[in-house]
Formats: structure tokens, C-alpha cells, sequence
């Protein structure tokens, strides 16, 4: 019983993680139209600067959330910067937008590589979420119960953005029908940065706060972002909804895949997926892909 | 015509001689390394240049035969059965792979290939009781056709040559068959070629077979070249560089695969070894030298720069971007030279060889 509790609670918990990353992915996925082949690397970057500012870099050292928040700021811009200089001058070619971040992603590989080495790095919980929490006879790490709020605190938030501002109009618009929305007055090319920017922050914070659970090394965008492509087919494009049910059901996946089935874990992980794409494209909770 | 004839005959001598002309063992094997990765991406050329379908799942259907090979070894069979086993298993993991894939095209086509990518890869790395995991299994004989031992060096680049030639030959009939002249039809109007009564799925259905047959074919001669498989070989990278080599050459070309695949494996493999002497007082070619220095030791980086450079400034591939480049140079300076309006004007460019 302990047992299926705490697989329970772990997998609620990196079903958060997962929406903070594929929110993101899905609105530039429903925006722009292509998967976003960095969105594993924003993850690792994210973590990565993170990590630096917790270990104290430039003489100061900042504490966890900070160095959570200045890191996906710093993501945020990178992305901007990436739809700014690359994939606008490539507008309107969906392949070669793919093949670009493809690429972009590569770069970024190596690059914290270089910067940050081969070794793991261990970033410990924030002070005062170290504890545990005792329900009957289980126990709970306390910040795994943080990260599922702050995953809802983001989902509401996101939600709030999305329904009732008026950039959150203009974002539904874009998703529903570019061309319309253009012909009306919205800059869509505009919004393609600002969402690009959103989403790649969310990827860098959500580095960051998975960072105590996952630690932080080379590959880690190579593991996130497959993960990222599961939730999105899974749950619908340019739908929020549709991404945080879909996070769930992926983080159930996965954490009951790896316990109960280690051999098999990445097959009835990327199973449904292929289930969804081939049988019903628009994915599972409405939505649609393409 | 002729001149190209020429040109065959004189790439196919140059081939045959490599062995003889470098020695050096390590310089073959790399010879033989951009023959089986060309291989490998003329399969994948077939989907992305003629069909149009971008696959990035393509190191699984790699790595499906390549394992196929390598478990029947390691159980024990000779490599007569292992070799004709491991490419039905692979045209089998083809046929299951297209007729999932086929249903979408475009974007939706990346993504289910992909996910199929991920599967075969996740089942490499997991399902230990196979594939030993990370481990991976080992090979450790060579086959001898015909009682000629590949286990050399010069052997195997041979028999890999012979291979490639082969596969080359295939893929230019293939191509220039109606079948390859109806599947061109069905990546530029797909509705169209519909409406004609071509059955666009059958094609492309034919195509992606024909594409897994090569990487099949690839998949078993790397396991053979490395005499060793693991999970690392059908990661997403692996299915990314193969799409690098087609692009970066010219997808939708048969000598842009064998350069991608030649770009690829040199920086890999001799680029990663290079280092230029820096003087200290750094002067402009010293920061160029030092900034090329760090480049090389950083493959993966400069793999993907040249994967965005190549995105971004020459889409059609080295080889057409050369080839127009060439020729457009070659226009300005016979325009230059025909001042006079007696000459003859420019003879009209052949045909693109693209589409």
C-alpha cells in the first residue's frame, strides 16, 4: 500500500515538472506550428544556470528560488533570441524551422559541455523544503509535495494569462487562426517571440525546480525532451488543458512503466504516443495537431 | 553523357585504389566508416529527397537489423543465417514502421517516426534480457565470402565498397524507374498524382521499404565495422545525424548523401584530432587558429553549426549549392568574356537536377 502511494506521489510530482515543461512546448507547438527540438536543452540550460548561481558565481551567491527565477529569465531571452535571429528568418518553412532547432540543439549540447563539464551536478532542495511529511504509515519527501503546487500555482496562473488578458486573447487567436488573426491587427510574428520566450522560460524554471530530483548532466535535454513530445501528442497542441492532463497521465506512465515494467518502461512510455499520432491525431483531450 | 560516364569510371578506380594509395589503417577504416554511413543515408535520401518524408526515427530501423545480426551471432547461428535474418527482421521492423508512419505526412510523419525511434531505442537500452542493455553485445567474427577474410582492414573496406556500389547502382534505377519518377509526383502533388490515379500511399509505401533495405543493409555492416552494438547507435542523435548527412549533401541528389556522409564522418572522426599551433601573442590568424582549434575539439558543436549554417544559407545541400554556385559564377564570366553580340549565348543550364 505504501508502495503504491508513494509511486502515486512521485508521478503526480513529475507530472508537474512535466506540464512546467511541456505548457510551453505545446503553445509554441500550437502557435508556430513545429515541435521545438530545443525545449529539452532550455531544460538542461535552465538547470544548468541555476545550479552555477546556487554554487555562488560573479562573487554572489543567490538562494534557490533566485537562482531559479534569474535562471529562466536568462532562458527566456535565449529563446526570444532563437525565434528573433533563426527561425524568422526562416518563416513559414516548418521543416526547416525543425531541422534549425535540431541543430540549435546539438550546439547547446556541447556547449554546457564545455561550460559545466561531464559530471552529474547535485543540487540540493531549497532550505526549509528538506523534511518529510507523514501520511499514515508513508512517508513524503516535503518538496516533492512543493512541486506539484507550484506546478498548479503555474497552471492557474498560465490559465488566468491565457483566458482573461488581453495578450491571452491575442495567443488563443494565433493558435485558432493565424491569418485571421493577422488580418485583424494582431502582430503574429510578434507573438511568436513573446510565446517563444514564455515557453522556453517555463522550460528553464521547470530545470531548475526538477533539478533536486533529477540533478543535473549531460543528456538530461536528450531525456526531458521525448518526454516533453509524449505530453504534447498526447494532450493536444496550443491547449493548456489538454498539456497538464496529459503531463499527469505521462508522469503515471512513466513512474509505474519504470517501477512495474523496468524492461519495457520506455515502450509503454512512447506506445501511446504512436497509438495517439496514428488513431486519433488531434490528440487525446480535443485540441488539435496540425 | 559521356562525361559523366568518365567521371563514374574515374570516382570508381579512385575507390577501388583508396586502400592502396593510404595505407594507414585507421585513415581505411574511416574510408570504410563514410561508405556504410553512405549507405545509410542513401536509404534515408530515398524518404526525405524523392518522398518528401522526413523520418527521424531511421536509427531504430539501423539498429533493428544491426541487433537482429548481432543477437543471432552471439546465440550461436552462422553468419549465412544471421546476415539474410537480421534484413527480413529489418524489412519486417520497415514494414511495421511505414504502415504506422504512412498515415500522416509532413510534421505528424517527424513525430510518429520519431516516437518509433524512441521505442526501438528504449527497448535497446532496457530490455536487458536481449540486449544487454547499455552493455550492449558483442561480435566477434567477421564473415569471409568466398573465403576472402573481411577481418583486415583493406578486406572490409572491399567488401563495403562492393556494398555501396551496389547501393548506389539500386538507388539510381530506383530513382529513375517509373516507380521513383511517380513517388517525385507524390511528394510535389501528392493530390494531384491522387487524382491520377497513382496509389500515393502504395509508393510511398514501396519507398520506405526500399529505404529500410539499405539501412538494413548499413546497420549490419556497422555492427560487422565496429564488431560491437549498443543502445548509443539508435539514439535520437543517430537518426539526427544521418538527416544531417542527407541534408547537408543535398537530399533529393545521389552524390549528396555520400558527401554528407563523408562531411560527417571526417569532422567526427579526423576534424576532432586536428589542432593548430597558437603563438602567444595572438595575432588575427592566431585567434582564428585558437577559436578552430576549440571548434574541432568540439564535434558535436560544429555538427550542429553546420546543420543551421546549412539550413539557413544553402537549403538544397552542398552539392546543388555548389553546383549552382559554380554555375552561376561560370555565367558571369562568360557573359563578361561574349561582350560582343556575335558570341554565342550561354548554353541553357541542364536541367535541375532536383525535381
Amino acid at each position: 500500500m505504501t508502495f503504491w502511494l508513494l509511486l502515486t506521489v512521485n508521478s503526480v510530482t513529475f507530472g508537474g515538472l512535466l506540464f512546467l515543461l511541456s505548457a510551453g512546448f505545446s503553445l509554441i507547438f500550437g502557435l508556430m506550428r513545429i515541435p521545438n527540438l530545443t525545449h529539452g536543452s532550455m531544460f538542461m540550460v535552465g538547470a544548468y544556470l541555476g545550479s552555477t548561481f546556487l554554487g555562488g558565481a560573479l562573487g554572489f551567491t543567490l538562494d534557490f528560488w533566485a537562482a531559479a527565477i534569474i535562471s529562466a529569465l536568462e532562458v527566456a531571452v535565449l529563446g526570444a533570441l532563437m525565434e528573433r535571429l533563426l527561425l524568422r528568418r526562416l518563416a513559414g518553412q516548418q521543416l526547416a524551422q525543425v531541422l534549425v532547432t535540431l541543430g540549435v540543439s546539438f550546439m547547446v549540447a556541447d556547449l554546457c559541455l564545455m561550460g559545466w563539464g561531464g559530471d552529474p551536478i547535485s543540487v540540493s532542495t531549497p532550505a526549509g523544503l528538506g523534511g518529510f511529511v507523514r501520511v499514515g504509515l508513508a512517508v513524503f519527501p516535503l518538496y516533492r509535495m512543493a512541486v506539484i503546487g507550484i506546478a498548479v500555482v503555474f497552471a492557474i496562473a498560465l490559465w488566468l494569462m491565457l483566458e482573461r488578458t488581453r495578450l491571452g486573447a491575442m495567443i488563443r487567436a494565433g493558435v485558432d487562426d493565424p491569418q485571421m488573426a493577422r488580418v485583424v491587427g494582431i502582430r503574429v510574428s510578434r507573438l511568436f517571440t513573446i510565446v517563444f520566450g514564455l515557453g522556453a522560460g517555463l522550460a528553464g524554471f521547470a530545470g531548475m525546480i526538477g533539478a533536486p530530483i533529477l540533478s543535473v548532466y549531460p543528456g538530461l535535454d536528450q531525456d526531458m525532451l521525448p518526454l516533453a513530445l509524449v505530453v504534447v501528442i498526447l494532450g493536444g497542441t496550443g491547449s493548456l488543458l489538454g498539456s497538464f492532463l496529459g503531463s499527469i497521465v505521462v508522469g503515471f506512465i512513466y513512474n509505474f512503466g519504470q517501477a512495474l515494467l523496468p524492461e519495457l518502461a520506455y515502450f509503454v512510455l512512447f506506445l501511446p504516443m504512436v497509438l495517439v499520432l496514428v488513431l486519433r491525431p488531434q490528440g487525446l483531450f480535443g485540441g488539435r495537431l496540425l | 553523357m559521356t562525361g559523366r560516364r568518365i567521371a563514374i569510371v574515374v570516382a570508381i578506380i579512385g575507390l577501388v585504389i583508396v586502400p592502396y594509395v593510404i595505407t594507414e589503417v585507421y585513415y581505411v577504416n574511416i574510408a570504410s566508416q563514410i561508405l556504410l554511413y553512405a549507405i545509410f543515408a542513401l536509404g534515408l535520401n530515398v524518404l526525405v529527397g524523392y518522398a518528401g518524408l522526413v523520418s527521424l526515427g531511421h536509427a531504430g530501423l539501423f539498429g533493428v537489423a544491426s541487433y537482429a545480426v548481432a543477437y543471432l551471432l552471439a546465440a550461436g547461428f552462422g553468419h549465412a543465417v544471421a546476415i539474410p535474418a537480421a534484413i527480413g527482421i529489418g524489412l519486417l521492423a520497415t514494414a511495421v514502421f511505414a504502415a504506422l508512419a504512412l498515415r500522416a505526412s509532413g510534421i505528424s510523419f517527424i513525430m510518429i517516426t520519431l516516437a518509433l525511434g524512441e521505442i526501438i531505442w528504449g527497448l535497446a537500452y532496457r530490455w536487458i534480457s536481449v540486449t544487454h542493455g547499455d552493455n550492449g553485445i558483442n561480435v566477434t567474427t567477421r564473415p569471409a565470402p568466398f573465403g576472402l577474410p573481411l577481418s583486415s582492414a583493406r578486406g572490409f573496406y572491399d567488401a563495403t565498397l562492393i556494398i555501396f556500389l551496389l547501393a548506389v547502382a539500386s538507388s539510381a534505377i530506383f530513382v529513375r524507374s517509373p516507380l521513383g519518377a511517380a513517388l517525385c509526383g507524390t511528394r510535389d502533388q501528392p493530390r494531384r498524382m491522387n487524382a491520377l490515379g497513382f496509389h500515393v500511399w502504395m509508393i510511398r509505401f514501396m519507398a520506405f521499404m526500399f529505404s529500410g533495405l539499405l539501412t538494413s543493409i548499413s546497420g549490419i555492416l556497422f555492427v560487422y565495422y565496429n564488431e560491437f552494438i549498443s543502445p548509443q547507435a539508435l539514439a535520437l542523435t543517430a537518426s539526427a545525424e544521418g538527416l544531417l548527412m542527407v541534408i547537408s549533401g543535398g537530399a533529393g541528389t545521389l552524390l549528396g548523401p555520400v558527401v554528407g556522409a563523408a562531411l560527417v564522418v571526417i569532422v567526427k572522426n579526423v576534424v576532432s584530432g586536428l589542432r593548430f599551433t597558437v603563438l602567444s601573442p595572438m595575432g588575427f590568424a592566431d585567434l582564428v587558429k585558437f577559436v578552430l582549434n576549440g571548434l574541432f575539439q568540439h564535434w558535436n558543436f560544429l555538427l550542429g553549426a553546420i546543420f543551421v549554417a546549412i539550413v539557413v544559407f544553402m537549403p538544397e545541400g552542398l552539392v546543388p549549392g555548389s553546383v549552382r554556385l559554380a554555375r552561376a559564377a561560370w555565367r558571369t564570366a562568360n557573359r563578361s568574356k561574349s561582350a560582343r553580340p556575335a558570341a554565342a549565348a550561354p548554353p541553357a543550364p541542364v536541367a535541375e537536377q532536383k525535381r
